[in-house]
């Protein structure tokens, strides 16, 4: 650390032009920042790859770029987010994530303070995943170009042998299951946006949902598939598969869980639930038969045990997500139309 | 939820259904139409039609805020943010609604205007007061529901002496519209109204009893819930079968004869009615807008940039107009579902969750087996 007559000033410096530069203030940037929070073998290689052993099977690869606003909220923040959202990807094709890489784009004027505080959580979560930060990048834009920090990141996990999972693998009769309650990183997001301001004790779910993959994979050998319902929430991603799979889907509303505090903020915004994002929750199709089994894995799981089964797969030349309601009557679930824009009467 | 759960309850809704359905006598029609799109949502969202017998028919009304707003008022508020340059502020729902020239709000924005989308006009307020060298206009629009938040920012604005601060009033009311529908010479046969909710809260039940006296209809006010939803229907199919006509209310835990009378005091002091001003699908009608008061014409957007008003046709394939006069149903338009969509609507019924069209599309379109995947 010799190399810097000054330390980078962590408790009031800020972003400026030259930490992208390329030159030594970039440098000092990634050697007192970046390196040791993450610090490993392959991104001590100083290079500008990293070079990794030969993995022991098929490879995985995902990529998700992070764009929140705030960057800080309850359950999380967009460092830990970044992680989980890859990790997220690789595991829903029931790999296991090895490696990720990181791009940052950073606001001129973003305080070294929060960037620290988001690499830190970075790193925590890479390190409870069990994934390494290889490799990575960063660049500066001027202040009024960004929000703060855009991450994107980029991982590599392996898939076993026999493990096929697929987005297309829906069969009717299948159950339909997800793995706890919903819409709670969403409502976790907006509840912290400054022009709406209420107070909830609503928390982020944001969480790397491996292991939890990895347990319901062991109950249920014919697992179709899994998806995490990120932006859209269940609404968008149940209808990315009935189209991929070529089938319907005939959900229970009540059957469907939901925190009363997401249930009531979303009543006060003139929101639905089911169409908000999820960071820490999956969705899974597994045959009718191993359906019990299934969900005793996901309930046995820290993550999952709120776990429930909430319909089945049909047959439907429409592809449509039906909802049978409470009250015996029976609306559509569809695709997520524009934004999700609060109603006004 | 406490105090929700209680009017979305399964059982007690089968029994309402089950008592509608022996309230029903044969021969008897009962064309309800539900005034507001609040009503419609709900009766889509929870699937109360498929609870109703079929001498029951529930027929959507004009009472979805971006659904009546006419093509020309869009335009002047896209002309506020791409001619004028001003931060042009509005509520959600308007952002998307189609306007000429293939734009919306939405498509302004990405042309450079800077259009806001706010939850109250306190937000409008707080981006005046953090950009004094910037014109800010609230695009105002909806019926009693939203107005006295408009006026209350109005007398805020005058008070702090926000001078870069202007409402584009499109207020519109509730009472006038309805009588409007059934005075029409084209007027849909209908025996009743499912009266407005939020609405009355403001405007209280008294304001409606004149259409029901003039008519000879019943009025039943309700609740946007789904049990309020079906208890008046019950109400009204009593109603009907004993020709009593009038106004009752079924929303009493919110509704008084009189309203909100600070609501009301505050919108008589900064607003006043406009003679005439155009509906989407009902043309002009007549005494059924507010405009801003003399006394506050400083801020006043539509005077402050002389917008003028120019009358844009509807596309001619959309039947919104037909639909919110309560001739058609969506399913009857022939770009319904196929050229118009919620992700690309042509009409403004399809673009709010109110509107009658997406209510439809996102809720009921398998109930329409015709239909081809989309």
């Amino acid at each position: 650390m010799s190399h810097y007559p000054r330390k980078l000033d962590l408790a009031h410096g800020r972003i400026d032009m030259t930490h992208g530069s390329g030159g030594r203030a970039m440098a000092q940037l990634v050697d007192e920042l970046f390196a040791p929070a993450f610090r490993n073998d392959y991104l001590a290689q100083g290079n500008d790859q990293a070079i990794l052993p030969p993995p022991g099977g098929r490879l995985a690869i995902a990529t998700d770029s992070h764009v929140i606003s705030p960057l800080f909220f309850p359950g999380g923040d967009i460092g830990s987010l970044a992680v989980h959202g890859t990790v997220n990807d690789l595991a829903m094709g029931g790999a296991t994530p090895l490696y990720l890489s990181a791009g940052f784009i950073l606001e001129e004027g973003l305080p070294l303070a929060d960037l620290k505080r988001i690499v830190d959580s970075m790193a925590a979560a890479a390190r409870d995943a069990g994934v390494r930060i290889v490799t990575g990048d960063t660049k500066v834009v001027e202040r009024g170009h960004g929000d703060g920090v855009y991450i994107s990141t980029t991982g590599i996990g392996v898939v076993a042998d026999g493990v096929q999972l697929c987005g297309s693998q829906a069969r009717p009769g299948d159950a339909i299951l997800v793995s706890g309650t919903l819409g709670e990183h969403g409502m976790a997001v907006m509840s912290q946006r400054e022009n709406l301001g209420f107070a909830s004790p609503i928390v982020s779910d944001s969480a790397a949902l491996h292991t939890l993959a990895a347990a319901l994979m062991a109950a249920s050998p014919g697992l179709r598939l899994m998806r995490d319902p990120t932006r859209g929430g269940l609404a968008t991603t149940l209808n990315e598969i009935a189209r991929q799979s070529g089938v319907g889907m005939q959900l229970q509303e009540d059957a469907i869980p939901l925190q009363p505090a997401v249930r009531a903020a979303c009543e006060f915004l003139g929101l639905d639930p089911l169409y908000v994002a999820n960071e820490g929750k999956l969705i899974a199709v597994c045959p009718a038969a191993e359906a019990d089994a299934a969900l005793a894995a996901l309930r046995a799981h820290p993550l999952g045990r709120h776990a429930a089964n909430i319909g089945q797969v049909v047959a439907d030349p429409h592809h449509f997500v039906r909802v049978r309601t409470p009250f015996g009557g029976e609306r559509l679930l569809d695709w997520l139309a524009g934004e999700m824009l609060p109603r006004i009467c | 939820m406490k105090y929700v759960d209680e009017f979305r309850r399964g059982d007690v809704a089968r029994g309402l259904a089950a008592r509608i359905a022996e309230a029903v006598q044969p021969g008897r029609s009962y064309r309800l139409m539900e005034f507001c799109g609040g009503h419609t949502h709900a009766i889509a969202r929870y699937g109360l039609t498929g609870l109703l017998p079929a001498a029951v028919q529930l027929i959507h009304g004009p009472g979805c805020p971006v659904c009546v707003l006419p093509i020309g008022r869009i335009d002047s508020a896209i002309e506020l943010a791409l001619q004028h340059g001003a931060i042009v502020c509005s509520y959600g729902d308007c952002l998307r609604v189609p306007a000429s020239n293939k734009l919306s709000l939405y498509k302004a924005r990405a042309l450079g205007g800077d259009v806001r989308m706010v939850y109250s006009t306190a937000d409008a307020l707080q981006i005046a007061r953090d950009n004094p060298t910037r014109q800010v206009v609230f695009f105002a629009i909806g019926f009693e529901t939203t107005t006295p938040p408009t006026a209350l920012a109005l007398k805020t604005a005058r008070a702090e002496g926000l001078r870069n601060f202007s409402v584009f009033c499109n207020h519109v009311l509730t009472p006038p519209a309805m009588q409007h529908l059934l005075a029409a010479g084209d007027a849909v046969q209908l025996d009743g109204f499912i009266g407005p909710s939020h609405v009355s809260t403001v405007i209280g039940s008294a304001p409606y009893q004149a259409v029901a006296d003039a008519y000879a209809k019943p009025v039943v006010i309700a609740g946007f819930e789904p049990l309020d939803v079906l208890q008046s229907v019950l109400m009204l199919v009593e109603r009907i079968n004993r020709g009593e006509a009038g106004v009752a209310t079924q929303f009493t835990r919110a509704v008084t004869t009189d309203g909100n009378a600070t609501a009301r005091a505050v919108v008589a002091e900064t607003l006043v009615l406009r003679p005439t001003f155009e509906w989407r699908g009902l043309g002009q009608v007549p005494q059924s807008a507010l405009a801003i008061h003399p006394d506050y014409a400083d801020f006043d957007a539509e005077l402050r940039f002389g917008l003028p008003y120019r009358h844009v046709p509807d596309h001619r394939a959309c039947e919104c107009a037909a639909i919110l006069r309560g001739q058609k149903q969506p399913q009857d338009c022939k770009v319904f579902g196929i050229v118009c969509t919620p992700d690309n609507p042509l009409g403004s019924c399809m673009v709010s969750s109110e509107g009658a069209c997406a209510a439809h599309y996102h809720y009921g379109r398998f109930t329409a087996p015709q239909e081809q995947p989309a």
